[in-house]
């Protein structure tokens, strides 16, 4: 009778599912452990479908869906990981190591960047794009965080976690298309903004961006997971 | 069967490749029954020998000099494997790429000369203006990534390149790794 | 109003226009205006108060063949006057009644008479800050058939049945489109009309609002009864200041006339339109980047589905068109679906205005039936290449579409067989090449214009575009390589098929349809280091980036 009892059944990858009407591809793939790599997607947070590594393949159509903001639908059959695909998101991360300067060897979160991982599992071994090597700042202007452009992928997690979540909204995009960048405020140093020094934005970050000073040079691992315990206790309220 | 020669060249990088290369410690007497290091700087021979099998090449393209060695690598190895992040990727070398080589130059031999500041034009080759992967200037086989890669990285990838056998790079190393 | 009372209006026009002998039309848009159009209707309303026959001079908009500017049209005899100035304006007024003036005249019968004026029928015609001028042609009669004799399905039907299909690019079904948001659940609904037109050399949407504007009101307000919305806007670059002020007067005499606001000609219905100007994002043309930019937000696309028809303006059921589709209502409305479905092709109905720029004789605005040829429209209305050049490629679409060859003029243009040839109908411009230009170096241009107007939100469009541009650059300069080449057209698939919205999936035809239908020059840049045009400087072949001293 209610929407929450109207099951969908779909097939992922050859593998007949169940889902709730209404959750998206990519939650229905995860609870049955198919691997559908993401990167701006963060559980706890809105969807933009920016990142494009998520797109999958729908059988009978020739459109790309991006599987963190497609809904099921009744027999749906969905493949997740055709060469298609694997050959798009190779070339999408391609354009990411070669966007910015990532010198993972030289990165707070070498070892525990999401980039960096995703690379690795999708078998990229070089980039052949040209490195763009662009003049980048780092803001160091926080007494607790710093913002390191060199390393920002534009995911937009922070931006979301910070309007979301913390309810601040200090972060934002300036700029058009290679150009674009987040900053703080009205463009301000970080350090004089009205952040509430939360550090949620450092915890959601993917890539060493944003960092704990105090953990410069050190292990940096990152916790997101508070996200959706947070707003579980948030919705319990 | 006759021993493989295996090169070892060092551009510009830190030399830790090497030095990682150096960690397989006693399994580098069983690499040594199967190939002949034929030249490397840790061997004697000055010049790059014609005939090459493999050749692991350290560090990324940074001078005229490093341009002109790695096409006389390429033209005489068989296959070219880039050794190391900078090799693959520029790494930390090519953090001067955004600033230019002649903020560089000056920081170093300027700025911080204790005594007679002056860039050397004699000598020290002349940088290029971007640092950049060794696959930008030649054909590059293998990829082998990581800063350095490990010991066990090499071990498993030479023994595979030696006698041909699968090769599953991403499994064993990274960027950074 | 009602409709006697417009017959009135019109009426009283007539009576006006009869009391003078002769008409003299000046086109004052951009082109002619540039060119001194403003000065030259002043010598004219000075020579005619001076001479003894009794003339009307009228401002109008665009009246096409703008490269031949400033144009004036005498009337009634229709005599088309080209590059006319202050000068002129006394031999003009002598003329009346006798010979036209020899050196002022043209011969561009041809361009003209392969048109068919559906949404120009009124540009060149009518004084656009005049909305009597506007009723004395048919204006606002639709509106009124609508309001007072059809419901709103009906209309819709009528929409259906004339084959329209969105002007904007797209070419979706537009009955279809309004179908769905008349069907979507909610009491607040909006129209928006798109008139961000932002391709290079494109200006359609331009002329239309510049010259005709309470066209483009009466189809919104037309769409808001048949989908049941009250309020409505239009989206204009502010790079169209004329065009902006030029609505903003339409809007206040409509509202002065009960065309707009409650009750409008004593019906339940309520309609009302407010401007809101773009900030000279391309990207803002997207229909869910210009909602947000509407709601105050950063102008960035979002995934469809959900589409405006049932979330848009702040979440509520959206119906957005584009300038050209809404011009093309009053007329659908007034003369029946049917009329409408009789011109134009298979699948692509009624006419299309095109915008003709580059090398081609006739610049200026055309408009065609569907399914003419690209020949007819390059060869005879718009007078060939001049200065003796052959002709190479025409790019369609503005920077998202492809570029054709010489070779398939000979097909009818249509939303299909555009697209089968690689490029799109896009919003109308149309960019005629010559043997003087190189391909490589035109895909280049376009990428470049994609790469600043990107957006930034989606990887592929962000970065993949500004690589491609790279790419492309390196083969310009003769330091390209084949597996740059190679990288490029993966680079095309991936940023064609993985983009997040229209701008980025369309944004790799240039390159695409050049290396299909140009692909030996690129191949010229690459191994004989040589630019077959002649456009490109080679850099002499050297070894790497350069080396410092």
């Amino acid at each position: 009778m209610s929407v929450e009892t109207d099951v969908k059944t779909l097939v992922i990858d050859e593998q007949e599912v169940s889902a709730r009407a209404g959750q998206t591809i990519l939650e229905v793939a995860r609870e049955n452990d198919i691997n559908i790599p993401t990167l701006c997607h963060l559980e706890g947070l809105s969807d933009v479908g920016a990142c494009r590594l998520c797109l999958v393949e729908i059988k009978g159509s020739n459109k790309l869906l991006p599987a963190c903001l497609a809904t099921v639908q009744e027999g749906m059959e969905v493949s997740t990981n055709t060469e298609r695909l694997q050959k798009h998101r190779r070339t999408i991360l391609e354009l990411l190591f070669a966007e910015r300067n990532h010198i993972c060897s030289v990165c707070v979160s070498n070892g525990h960047c999401e980039l960096q991982t995703l690379g690795q599992e999708q078998g990229l071994t070089h980039i052949r794009l040209p490195y763009r090597n662009p003049e980048l700042n780092v803001d160091a202007s926080h007494e607790r965080f710093t913002l390191d452009h060199n390393r920002c992928i534009l995911c937009t997690r922070c931006v979301r976690v910070c309007s979301e979540i913390e309810g601040a909204h200090i972060w934002d995009v300036m700029g058009r298309g290679i150009n674009s960048l987040i900053i703080s405020d009205l463009h301000q140093d970080w350090g004089s903004s009205a952040c509430t020094r939360c550090g949620k934005c450092v915890q959601v970050c993917p890539t060493g961006a944003l960092f704990d000073k105090s953990k410069i040079g050190s292990d940096h691992p990152k916790y997101p997971e508070f996200l959706p315990y947070l707003n579980l206790m948030r919705e319990a309220q | 069967m006759s021993k493989l020669k295996l090169a070892t060249v060092w551009l510009d990088g830190c030399s830790g490749c090497h030095m990682s290369f150096l960690d397989m410690d006693e399994r580098l007497l069983e690499l040594a029954e199967v190939v002949d290091v034929v030249y490397s700087p840790i061997v004697d021979t000055k010049e790059f020998p014609d005939e090459v099998d493999i050749a692991l090449v350290e560090g990324a393209i940074s001078s005229v000099d490093d341009e002109k060695k790695i096409k006389k690598v390429r033209d005489h190895s068989k296959m070219l494997v880039a050794m190391g992040d900078c090799a693959i990727t520029g790494n930390v070398p090519s953090m001067r790429n955004p600033i230019g080589p002649e903020a560089i130059l000056d920081r170093a031999y300027i700025q911080n000369a204790s005594a007679q500041p002056q860039i050397p034009c004699v000598v020290v080759p002349k940088l290029l203006k971007y640092v950049r992967p060794i696959h930008e200037f030649v054909k590059v086989d293998v990829f082998l990534p990581g800063c350095p890669p490990s010991a066990d990285t090499f071990h498993t990838a030479l023994i595979a390149l030696v006698n041909g056998g699968p090769l599953d790079i991403p499994a064993l190393t990274r960027f950074g790794a | 109003m009602t409709i006697e009372e417009l017959e009135q209006i019109a009426k009283n026009v007539k009576q006006e226009n009869e009391k003078y002998d002769y008409e003299i039309n000046v086109c004052m848009d951009l082109a002619c205006a540039s060119q001194g159009a403003d000065k030259l209707k002043d010598a004219l309303v000075k020579a005619a108060e001076a001479g003894a026959k009794k003339v009307l001079v009228r401002r109008t908009g665009c009246m096409g063949p703008c490269s031949h500017g400033p144009l004036v049209r005498v009337d009634p005899e229709e005599r088309l006057y080209r590059r006319v100035n202050a000068s002129h304006a006394e031999a003009i007024v002598k003329s009346l009644g006798g010979a036209p003036v020899p050196e002022l005249q043209c011969d561009l019968d041809e361009h003209f008479d392969k048109q068919v004026r559906v949404v120009l029928e009124n540009a060149g015609y009518i004084d656009p800050e005049k909305i009597d001028d506007y009723i004395a042609r048919d204006g606002y009669k639709a509106l009124l058939i609508v309001l007072t004799e059809m419901t709103p399905s009906g209309v819709i039907h009528r929409i259906t049945e004339s084959g329209l299909r969105g002007r904007g690019g797209g070419g979706y079904p537009t009955g279809l489109k309004w179908g769905t948001v008349a069907k979507a659940a909610g009491d607040v609904k909006y129209v928006v009309c798109n008139g961000d037109e932002g391709d290079p050399g494109a200006f359609m949407d331009r002329s239309v609002m510049e010259g005709d504007p309470h066209r483009v009101i009466e189809g919104m307000a037309i769409a808001a009864y048949a989908v049941g919305a009250s309020k409505g806007f239009i989206y204009v670059r502010a790079e169209y200041p004329v065009a902006v002020s030029r609505l903003t007067t339409a809007l206040r005499e409509a509202r002065r006339h009960g065309l707009l606001g409650n009750n409008i000609c004593n019906t339940p219905f309520n309609f009302d339109v407010e401007i809101r100007l773009g900030a000279g994002a391309f990207v803002c043309g997207e229909e869910t980047a210009l909602i947000a930019s509407i709601e105050g937000r950063r102008g960035t696309p979002k995934p469809r589905p959900p589409y405006p028809a049932s979330s848009g303006l702040w979440g509520k059921p959206t119906l957005i068109n584009n300038v050209e589709t809404y011009a093309n209502i009053a007329p659908i409305v007034r003369n029946g679906g049917k009329w409408f479905f009789n011109m134009g092709s298979e699948r692509s109905k009624g006419t299309k205005v095109f915008a003709l720029t580059g090398k081609i004789a006739n610049t200026g605005l055309v408009e065609v039936p569907m399914g003419i040829k690209l020949r007819e429209i390059i060869e005879e209305i718009g007078g060939g290449v001049p200065g003796g050049h052959t002709f190479k490629a025409v790019q369609t679409g503005g920077p998202s579409g492809g570029c054709i060859p010489a070779d398939m003029l000979d097909v009818g243009v249509s939303y299909d067989a555009l697209l089968k040839m690689g490029s799109i109908m896009g919003s109308g411009g149309m960019i005629v090449m010559d043997d003087t230009s190189c391909m490589v170096n035109v895909a280049r241009f376009f990428i470049e214009f994609c790469m600043t107007e990107s957006c930034g939100k989606c990887i592929p469009c962000r970065a993949g575009t500004a690589q491609m541009f790279t790419l492309l650059t390196r083969i310009c300069d003769g330091t390209g390589t084949m597996a740059d080449l190679a990288l490029l057209e993966d680079l095309c698939s991936t940023v064609k098929e993985t983009s997040l919205c229209g701008l980025g999936q369309t944004a790799p035809n240039p390159v695409l349809s050049t290396l299909k239908y140009f692909r030996n020059e690129y191949i010229e840049h690459i191994v004989h280091k040589r630019c077959p045009a002649g456009v490109c400087q080679m850099e002499a072949v050297k070894s790497e980036s350069e080396v410092v001293a």
